[in-house]
């Protein structure tokens, strides 16, 4: 487990390597310039997406959850739809990068926990009525979508479009510093309480026979979870396979199940996919489609991967 | 000693527990029995805080549960309830382990491997150590959770239906490790289904019955033909065997 986790580090920082200095040409520090905080982007958002994920997935007691799969990308694109149907395309397109950015993170953390919320309502073992839930409002955010698309004029679906799929060449710099402070706050919390973690996927009877809080626990998760997925989301777009991608390879990997290792293998995993996918995408394949169409398509097999195995529950 | 004060408790609409009042002695080895659906695993959750109050009080040793901190509880109780899902896929060793938490917080100490090994030991486990739990059967299993709240090392043990999923052998060899607890100075309360290992093992017997305590006292008191078989709503013989009650509830 120590030396996969020393390849993949190494792994990972030749990669960050390449895709920061691979063909800088003369003009090199206006390139780093725009690489930098691209690179910064992805690694906190890969690494955010880890954690919420791997957290989660202890709270539920459940490996084929992810935050995203509950309705999450449907409510952040019917945000956008209804921004752009109700402001038009030049007042969408003209919005204060900061003040759309603080607006999505606050609509999808306080809608994230009332969903989870519903969690504590029954004790914490209801994982089906929660997952239900969320699928029935995911459907519900895409007709409402669907609805608005069908009534904005098609340049504005356009844009409508170009919004709803996870972008890493688009990341807005001035939104780093807020996002950094936020996820790696949250990404460190969530590290500190590993080895309660760890107890916490006891289930409650055990978690609690063995002097845990576990009710404060599981809200105090949940918050982490909701904050780290709504910046995610909001610096990027929606990305719903991902997480489990990374979380099933952490788990296949460390051949463990503290999350004290758990967790550093799944930001390593998550950090390493985006950055190593995006330099290919970037320079080799010349920006042919999104890296998100891949992650999600490999995620998708993956998670048909795991059913079939019978490796969850 | 455990001490319960007009304790009622219901679950939607259905009234489990009807104001009960009892005192579980200590140092002693004491059985919850009862027909289904009597309120004994609903009793024993709420002893364990597993479940909050609702009305009534509970008391451990002087304590308050509702008023102690989760984690001092932790340190003079532990529970194990009928059924346990985890979400981790953990090693026998690793789960037993898990039992030292009150104490060590995350960092285990030598003593405190030590104390895995004995529980280990106990069961019988010591050659299954490495395996993972799914990889066992539901009464090695069962075995490797009552370990795990051996290894607690509390002066009270909770355990609902111990005996469920073993066999004859382990069943008895369960008991007879409950009984040389108490002699090491331990507090067991126990729910039993089968009332002659009530009879056989233990010094003290609660019956239930629709969430009532029906009976109370030693074995020779409770397990008569006329107790059980107003608790039970059957004709039941009971004879002696070595001074014991032996219910022969199957004839």
């Amino acid at each position: 487990m120590d030396r996969r986790f020393a390849l993949l580090s190494i792994a990972l920082v030749a990669s960050c390597g390449f895709y920061l200095f691979w063909g800088l040409g003369p003009r090199w520090q206006f390139i780093l310039g725009l690489r930098a905080p691209k690179l910064i982007g992805m690694l906190l958002v890969g690494a955010a997406i880890a954690v919420a994920t791997m957290v989660f997935q202890t709270v539920c007691r459940n490996r084929i959850l992810t935050p995203q799969i509950m309705g999450f990308d449907a409510l952040y694109i019917l945000m956008q739809t209804a921004m752009v149907a109700v402001l038009g395309i030049s007042g969408y397109a003209g919005l204060s990068i900061s003040v759309k950015f603080g607006a999505e993170v606050v609509v999808m953390t306080v809608a994230a926990l009332l969903l989870f919320g519903t969690l504590l309502g029954r004790g914490t073992q209801d994982v089906a009525r929660l997952v239900l839930t969320g699928v029935i409002l995911g459907v519900l955010f895409r007709s409402f979508s669907t609805f608005l698309a069908r009534i904005i004029d098609p340049n504005a679906f356009a844009v409508v479009q170009a919004a709803s799929f996870a972008s890493f060449t688009n990341i807005e710099p001035n939104l780093l510093p807020v996002t950094g402070v936020v996820c790696l706050g949250a990404i460190a919390l969530s590290l500190w309480l590993s080895p309660r973690l760890d107890v916490l996927a006891l289930g409650r009877p055990i978690a609690i026979s063995l002097g845990l809080s576990h009710d404060r626990l599981v809200l105090l998760a949940l918050v982490i979870v909701a904050v780290l997925v709504a910046v995610s989301t909001a610096l990027v777009g929606p990305i719903a396979f991902f997480g489990l991608l990374v979380s099933g390879l952490a788990h296949e990997l460390t051949g463990s199940s503290r999350h004290a290792r758990l967790l550093p293998m799944a930001i390593l995993v998550a950090t390493l996919m985006l950055v190593a996918g995006q330099t290919l995408f970037e320079r080799v394949l010349g920006l042919q489609s999104t890296l998100s169409v891949v992650i999600e398509f490999a995620g998708g097999l993956f998670f048909l991967w795991l059913l079939l195995k019978g490796r969850t529950r | 000693m455990i001490c319960v004060k007009n304790l009622s408790h219901s679950i939607g609409k259905t009234s489990v527990l009807q104001d009960i009042s009892l005192e579980i002695p200590k140092g002693k080895v004491t059985a919850l029995v009862g027909p289904n659906g009597a309120g004994k695993s609903t009793l024993l959750s709420l002893i364990g805080r597993l479940m909050p109050l609702q009305t009534g009080r509970i008391s451990i040793d002087g304590s308050d549960i509702a008023q102690t901190p989760t984690r001092e509880l932790a340190r003079r109780m532990a529970i194990l309830s009928q059924t346990n899902s985890l979400g981790s896929r953990l090693r026998v060793r690793e789960l037993v382990g898990f039992g030292r938490w009150p104490h060590h917080q995350g960092r285990p100490t030598h003593e405190d491997e030590q104390l895995v090994m004995q529980a280990l030991d106990a069961l019988d486990l010591t050659a299954l150590g490495n395996r993972f739990l799914e990889e066992l059967s539901g009464g090695q299993r069962q075995r490797a959770f009552i370990a795990m709240a051996l290894a607690q090392g509390a002066d009270w043990l909770l355990l609902d239906e111990p005996l469920a999923a073993l066999d004859m052998a382990f069943a008895r060899r369960i008991m007879a490790q409950l009984v040389a607890l108490r002699e090491a100075g331990r507090s067991i309360v126990v729910v039993v289904h089968d009332i002659n290992h009530a009879a056989a093992w233990a010094d003290h017997v609660i019956a239930l019955k629709e969430g009532r305590i029906a009976a109370e006292g030693p074995p020779e008191t409770v397990c008569t033909s006329q107790v059980l078989g107003d608790i039970f709503d059957m004709e039941l013989r009971v004879t002696q065997i070595e001074g014991k009650p032996l219910v022969l509830h199957h004839l």
